[in-house]
């Protein structure tokens, strides 16, 4: 018996990240700012982020007698308001995964698709991305008109916070790809990983308090979650003075927290990338990639 | 000869945890099926519910692994090279509501042609053709969310014609669709076909009529294995010298159809209720077998009330091959 004969090359063969990443990035855009009601996309991409800012200010001064001066209240203030990229691009990279397959019921469709699913991802990721760091400007700016928050525009370290931002998002984009290889193999629960998963990084990430206020056998957590060593870079870049007087990091230079931040951006993407791999094939192997729980 | 589709024993076997028990249960959903499609055909694969139809089109599709065999599409193996696959096919399944509710109609596609490489101008022409084939064209800037099931489905089945692609899948693609919707789908899929013999399309289908009057050839598929696999016209003439009865009766007064069976020159017998009568569909060797119908019939009681002599259709020819109707087959595999 004669086997298939292949068809010429095809035009779908040619440029696949690159289309891939683009559609993606629109068709998540779309989700995120296809808002009907200016009112809804307000409260949504403005009240949100500033609400959550709002319990932590008030957690404060409760706890610190309205001392806003204090370099605690800066450290606490900007770990918070960088922590929205953390739910925005780990979760939204990830939960695409979720959303696609249980919500759109389109995941299947993608995935046939001449397109690189991990790419795919990371792009959905990317429209939160951008969303994201809109929330993060409002909260800051807040924090300066509102809060007196220290930062000087003169002051900020801008290489240095371009080059940890981007290594830091990226970071958790592969992150966000890890997380949502494994959601693939996830049919029951996924609700509850990723929650639990990014509540555990928020509390052990020092994005709230000095790492040096958690006890000293939670401290080591801190010292291996990723996110922190990044939070710290950012506000160093951002209100580098204030950020040195805490001795979390203190023995670090800043070349130093660069090439392990770094060092772990190259372990997160390679990491990313096998792990897909490998749920990719398990998913194939035990039919995940068409499941709907209705959980 | 020139195939799309190769099959070489291929088998899949689900693996069914139950949260009670330790072991795994295995359910064999296709076993060991060997497939040619050539390219330029129409198929079709007909079979009840469960027969493995759409197991058959995930593995296929590369959704699904096989758990041995192997499968080639437009040339190339589906569990090797998947990526060399997917550029060349496309699958739609009916009977689902998908797509990006938070985007028109003209959008979702739009969006997919891009996953395709397909330049923004040539996409815009195809959707809107295409929209009007299923008769969409007004409803393009309709967010699809605003759109009923069967509305969706018909998105759905332009995403699959949209792309070109070299084999296109398209499973039950009818499955909710109304009455007239369904013969524009059909036509549409026939035409599509023969506007080049480059193009191949598999669908299935648990509807004979679709299978018989639009397929080039039928695979009749149960219980995750194919019976037979030829045109329409020569399955049925199979059954040619067959003499086929339909035979309407009072209720069977306890008569098992099976015990017809062991009459001389009857062959097969399924029986169906139906408003409190009973039909009978007779496949008999020879005309002088309805005499011992009739006479076990009167027999026992039961009345003729309606006979027919007719030409064999595929479901006779199911019937022959399975031993019970279409029907029979998936009220069983519901219970
Ligand atoms: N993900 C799965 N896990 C376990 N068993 C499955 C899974 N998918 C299908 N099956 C089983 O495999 C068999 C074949 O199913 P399949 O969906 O291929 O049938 P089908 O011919 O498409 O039926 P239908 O006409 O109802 O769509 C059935 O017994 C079904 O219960
Ligand atoms: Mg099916």
């Amino acid at each position: 018996m004669q086997a298939t004969q292949p068809i010429e090359k095809r035009a779908a063969e040619r440029g696949v990240s690159g289309r891939t990443f683009r559609a993606a990035a629109w068709l998540g855009w779309q989700i995120e700012a296809n808002w009907t009601d200016p009112v809804i996309f307000f409260i949504y991409s403005v009240i949100k982020p500033l609400s959550g800012a709002a319990i932590l200010v008030v957690m404060y001064s409760v706890i610190t007698n309205a001392n806003f001066e204090d370099p605690m209240f800066a450290y606490i203030y900007l770990g918070n308001a960088f922590y929205i990229y953390v739910a925005a691009v780990l979760t939204g990279v990830s939960w695409t995964v979720i959303d696609d397959r249980e919500i759109y019921r389109m995941l299947k469709y993608i995935y046939i698709a001449p397109v690189h699913v991990p790419v795919y991802l990371l792009g959905r990721g990317f429209a939160k991305f951008a969303f994201g760091s809109l929330a993060v400007f409002i909260t800051i700016v807040v924090g300066v008109f509102f809060l007196n928050l220290p930062l000087d525009l003169s002051l900020v370290n801008w290489p240095l916070f371009i080059v940890s931002l981007t290594m830091g998002i990226v970071m958790l984009a592969m992150m966000g790809l890890v997380l949502g290889s494994v959601m693939l193999l996830i049919v029951n629960n996924a609700n509850f990983m990723g929650e639990a998963v990014a509540g555990a990084l928020y509390l052990f990430s020092g994005a709230i308090f000095p790492l040096t206020v958690l006890p000293a056998w939670l401290q080591p957590v801190g010292y291996i979650a990723p996110i922190s060593y990044w939070l710290e870079l950012i506000r160093r870049a951002l209100v580098g003075n204030i950020a040195q007087s805490f001795p979390t990091f203190a023995q670090f230079s800043n070349g130093q927290l660069l090439a392990i931040l770094a060092g772990l951006t190259l372990l997160f993407t390679v990491l990313g990338f096998v792990v897909f791999r490998y749920c990719d094939h398990q998913a194939r192997e035990r039919g995940y990639i068409d499941r709907v729980t209705n959980f | 000869m020139d195939l799309a589709i190769h099959t070489e024993k291929l088998a899949r076997v689900y693996k069914l945890r139950d949260a009670k028990k330790e072991q795994p249960r295995e359910l064999v959903a296709l076993r060991n099926i060997n497939l040619d499609v050539r390219r330029g055909e129409l198929f079709g694969l007909l079979g009840p519910n469960g027969a493995g139809k759409t197991t058959l089109i995930k593995i296929l599709t590369t959704l699904l692994s096989p758990s041995s065999g192997v499968a080639h599409v437009a040339g190339y193996d589906v569990a090797k090279e998947p990526e060399k696959v997917r550029p060349r096919i496309n699958m739609v399944s009916g009977g689902e509501s998908s797509g990006y509710g938070l985007l028109t109609v003209r959008e979702n596609l739009w969006m997919f042609a891009q996953f395709y490489g397909i330049p923004s101008k040539l996409a815009n022409q195809r959707i809107k053709e295409l929209l009007d084939v299923v008769q969409l064209g007004d409803r393009a800037n309709t967010k699809s969310s605003d759109l009923s099931t069967g509305l969706r489905q018909k998105m759905n089945i332009v995403r699959g014609f949209l792309t070109d692609p070299d084999v296109l899948f398209l499973d039950e693609p009818t499955l909710g669709l109304d009455v007239e919707a369904s013969l524009d789908v059909r036509k549409f899929v026939r035409s599509w076909v023969d506007d080049n013999p480059d193009r191949t399309l598999l669908l299935t289908t648990h509807y004979m009529v679709e299978a018989d009057e639009l397929c080039d050839r039928v695979a009749i598929i149960n219980g995750g294995q194919v019976l037979a696999c030829d045109t329409p016209a020569n399955l049925k003439r199979q059954l040619q010298r067959d003499v086929i009865y339909r035979m309407e009766v009072s209720p069977l007064n306890g008569l098992q159809p099976e015990a017809l069976e062991a009459l001389g020159g009857v062959r097969k017998v399924s029986h169906e209720a139906k408003d409190g009568a009973s039909v009978l569909e007779l496949i008999l060797a020879e005309d002088d077998a309805l005499g011992h119908v009739v006479n076990t019939l009167t027999g026992k009681d039961i009345h003729i009330l309606n006979l027919q002599k007719r030409e064999p259709s595929l479901e006779d020819v199911f019937v022959n091959l399975v031993g019970h109707s279409m029907t029979e087959a998936e009220s069983a595999s519901d219970g």
